[in-house]
């Protein structure tokens, strides 16, 4: 049927090529993409958690992959993504609230969720490694 | 939840209905679980809102700790119940929110439903997995204790 075939090759909204970017978009997709990078990240957890119960050896061979640098570049990601999708989180459930709905507004607490997740981050990773440095 | 079971199958010819997809979606309901998904996710959110900065303050005060130690911190009461809870939270939100991945951007049914099921079952093991490790670290730990 003709109008079948084109209504499944025509672009389909929200035609992300005809856009300028904005922030909006970003932090949309970022939240997702954090989304499932903390996915990862639980299981990682679950993992952790595992080999905490499962004896000294277990949790020694788990804190050297840890320590690793490709351990900390992940515990690096992991953490960006928690605060990120935190107060990213929050924004969305204060929007779920009916707050903060004006374009400024959204566009004034994005800016803020990008900075206070540098904020956030660095200050967890002064607080974990400040010290031992 | 997922569109398994969407009235109507779109690849139906034509001639043999000739009504539009919302006609025959109407009067069907809400396919059974209504705004239980939104709201969950809300309800995990506003857990997960609570538990997250405690546990970046648990696993920032478990850098550099050894075994033993780390083992008596996260046997605490204080600690090992928040841990059980935000497990329960985060394995929970964590499904809610890849299924809508999942259904947004894969289109191939059989993959999608293979990947419904792969993230349900490991969020379900990994919460269990934490569950049991977090019961066997409290309830262990009290001998080293002694």
């Amino acid at each position: 049927m003709a109008t079948r075939e084109r209504a499944q090759t025509r672009p389909l909204s929200p035609h992300l090529q005809v856009y300028r970017w904005q922030i909006t978009m970003t932090m949309s997709i970022l939240h997702r993409v954090s989304g499932v990078a903390l996915t990862v990240g639980a299981l990682g957890l679950a993992w952790w958690l595992l080999a905490l119960a499962a004896g000294g050896d277990q949790y020694a061979h788990a804190a050297a992959l840890i320590a690793s640098p490709v351990g900390l570049v992940l515990l690096f990601g992991f953490s960006l993504s928690l605060v990120y999708h935190l107060l990213n989180g929050l924004r969305h459930l204060m929007w779920d609230m009916g707050w903060g709905y004006d374009i400024p507004e959204i566009y004034r607490s994005g800016w803020a969720v990008a900075v206070l997740t540098v904020v956030f981050t660095v200050a967890i990773w002064f607080a974990a490694f400040g010290s031992h440095a | 939840m997922s569109n398994i079971g969407t009235a109507g199958a779109p690849d139906r010819a034509p001639q043999e209905d000739f009504r539009t997809p919302l006609k025959r979606a109407r009067g069907l309901g809400s396919g059974k679980t209504g705004t239980g998904h939104w709201w969950w996710q809300r309800v995990t959110a506003v857990l997960l809102v609570l538990l997250v900065p405690w546990l970046v303050g648990l696993l920032v005060s478990l850098v550099g700790v050894d075994f033993e130690a780390a083992r008596h911190i996260v046997a605490r009461p204080w600690n090992a119940i928040p841990l059980a809870a935000f497990v329960i939270a985060a394995f929970w939100h964590a499904k809610l929110g890849m299924q809508v991945v999942i259904e947004d951007y894969v289109h191939t049914r059989w993959v999608e439903v293979a990947l419904q099921l792969l993230v349900t079952f490991l969020c379900v093991i990994a919460a269990l997995a934490s569950l049991y490790a977090l019961g066997r670290i409290a309830m262990t730990v009290a001998s080293f204790n002694a």
